[in-house]
């Protein structure tokens, strides 16, 4: 890779040895994937909860964080993904002291690196969204598919340490989706119903990460009828990353490089109609009768998404535990509106900071005898199953229906 | 003896028995690294131990999460030998650089259908990068 004078000196150890590791890492990727050069970041995102670091990542990090602070001090702003827990409501979700300790030991150490512990995965609808042509290093897949297609910025899917790296060195290898060659569509799809619920766009961005079912795949959607909300391509991108490993996507009429990047004359690879996203959903829903849990999750929900659960919860009361997962951000508006005490008054527990499946599911799955679980998150039910859940996914109001009788209508 | 060549490569030359499936790899969605077996119900591999095997898939899946579990994984022993892919994507890449693991990517060939599951196999991340099968079971 070619390196500049400042890369140099970084690798020479010159800027000290987090920033001497970082750029060896980012220069043993790059060469994988053939990078030429470095290009400059303007935002890292860092996804980080202990269940991934585990014990001997926040060890790392705390080596990192001991080093002096002109050394470890991160260069670029960098945020991070969710957290492992909402420490305020811990003992209600049964996790176990040593989880909470491990949670403060790698939060003081991000922050010894200069780290922003936003503990959001929705940070492009409240931190800094990002702009067209923006080179970013974003961790959390749906946080990239978002910046890339709707936003049309400039991000590989970049793992904590990787994140971490570039914000140390300020940079990131030239490579995958910074290349304006890699961001072409290559394979076209036709949607002959656009959804209407947020399940529903889970649902077409499951069915087409399926098709895509790999990363240097970038599938371009015709056929949506009207502009989608934010909200809507949130759940349409995060499930189609989390099914295909997909990072970019193209919707013709809707997201800022479609026109270009789309050859409309391709053959469409495959039509996908409304019972296609019947069949997906039904996939998932067979498998439960009696539900355990609920939870609103994956991503993090918006101001909006608590407005309208909150509406649906009025004068109903849920049996069995509900929960709904927002961020730090968002959590003080929903406090300030009244949402968050219209959801608890119906039995809910809004948790800020967190996501599910990023919080020990599987020993808060023990420890609270949780086996079946409802969400309007596709992304969810992909995940959960290799947790030891039984997930079904079901629209916003089916999960507050099956909140309040504990079954599937 | 038969070898395939590969596009890209790193970590240290091993060898070990190959598990393989026409299935993809995500250390999140697909494995209990506790008891270190496959645990999402619809894996090709579900059930089955993953430790000290060289795992020969498809294609990187999944999210983020693996950059850092590779790493945990190898701290604590519970993990794969190498890991054998058609298709990559970056968190796989920047999991093995990160965790100093062995992988392997970028075949002419649709490697899973041409190595025999048990087989006795070597991963030589040297250049040219390349997967060899010592025996087959």
């Amino acid at each position: 890779m070619h390196l500049t004078d400042e890369e140099s000196a970084m690798l020479a150890g010159e800027a000290g040895p987090a920033r001497q590791w970082a750029i060896e890492h980012q220069m043993r990727v790059g060469r994988y994937f053939g990078a030429a050069d470095f290009v400059g970041v303007s935002q890292a995102h860092v996804m980080a909860d202990t269940e991934s670091l585990g014990l001997a990542g926040v060890e790392w990090l705390e080596r990192l964080s001991a080093l002096p602070e002109s050394e470890r001090r991160v260069r670029i702003p960098t945020i991070t993904d969710p957290r492992g827990t909402d420490f305020a409501a811990a003992a209600r979700l049964k996790q176990q002291d040593w989880m909470l300790a491990l949670e403060r030991r790698a939060i003081a150490a991000f922050e010894a690196l200069g780290v922003l512990m936003t503990d959001t995965c929705i940070n492009y609808q409240t931190i800094m969204p990002p702009v067209l042509g923006e080179h970013l290093a974003y961790g959390d897949t749906g946080v990239v598919i978002y910046a890339n297609s709707v936003l049309g910025a400039r991000t590989n899917f970049e793992g904590g340490p990787s994140a971490l790296a570039a914000g140390l060195t300020g940079r990131t290898p030239r490579y995958g989706f910074h290349l304006p060659k890699t961001r072409r569509a290559t394979l076209l799809l036709r949607v002959e119903h656009t959804p209407r619920e947020l399940h529903d766009w889970g649902a077409l961005g499951g069915i087409v990460g399926r098709i895509a079912g790999d990363y240097w795949q970038v599938p371009a959607l015709l056929g949506i009828d009207r502009i989608p909300t934010s909200d809507e391509l949130k759940h349409f991108g995060s499930a189609l990353a989390s099914f295909g490993s997909v990072a970019l996507f193209h919707m013709v009429g809707v997201t800022p490089e479609a026109e270009h990047a789309v050859d409309p004359s391709h053959a469409v690879t495959a039509t996908i109609a409304e019972p296609d996203l019947r069949a997906f959903q039904a996939s998932y829903r067979n498998c439960i009768d009696t539900v355990d849990v609920v939870v609103f999750s994956s991503p993090q929900l918006s101001l909006l998404e608590l407005r309208d659960l909150a509406a649906m919860l009025d004068g109903r009361r849920a049996t069995i535990p509900l929960l709904v997962v927002t961020s730090p951000q968002v959590k003080p508006d929903a406090d300030r509106f009244g949402i968050t005490s219209r959801i608890e008054a119906a039995g809910g527990l809004v948790l800020s900071g967190m996501c599910f499946y990023q919080s020990y599911a599987r020993e808060m799955a023990e420890a609270n005898g949780w086996q079946t679980l409802v969400t309007s998150s596709a992304k969810l039910v992909n995940i959960l199953g290799g947790y030891g859940y039984r997930p079904a996914l079901l629209s916003m109001q089916e999960c507050v229906d099956a909140a309040c009788s504990g079954r599937i209508a | 003896m038969i070898a395939f060549r590969a596009v890209a490569a790193m970590g240290e030359r091993v060898r070990g028995r190959a598990l393989v499936a026409k299935d993809g790899f995500s250390a999140r969605y697909d494995l209990d690294r506790v008891k270190g077996v496959f645990s999402r119900p619809e894996h090709r591999l579900a059930g089955q131990s993953y430790v000290d095997r060289i795992l020969v898939l498809d294609a990187a899946k999944g999210g983020v999460a693996t950059a850092w579990m590779l790493h945990e994984m190898t701290t604590r022993g519970v993990m794969p030998a190498a890991l054998v892919l058609n298709r990559v994507n970056p968190i796989m890449v920047q999991g093995a650089a990160f965790a100093a693991f062995t992988m392997i990517s970028g075949f002419a060939v649709d490697i899973t259908a041409l190595v025999p599951n048990g087989a006795l196999v070597e991963v030589d991340p040297s250049d040219p990068p390349c997967l060899r099968i010592l025996a087959t079971p």
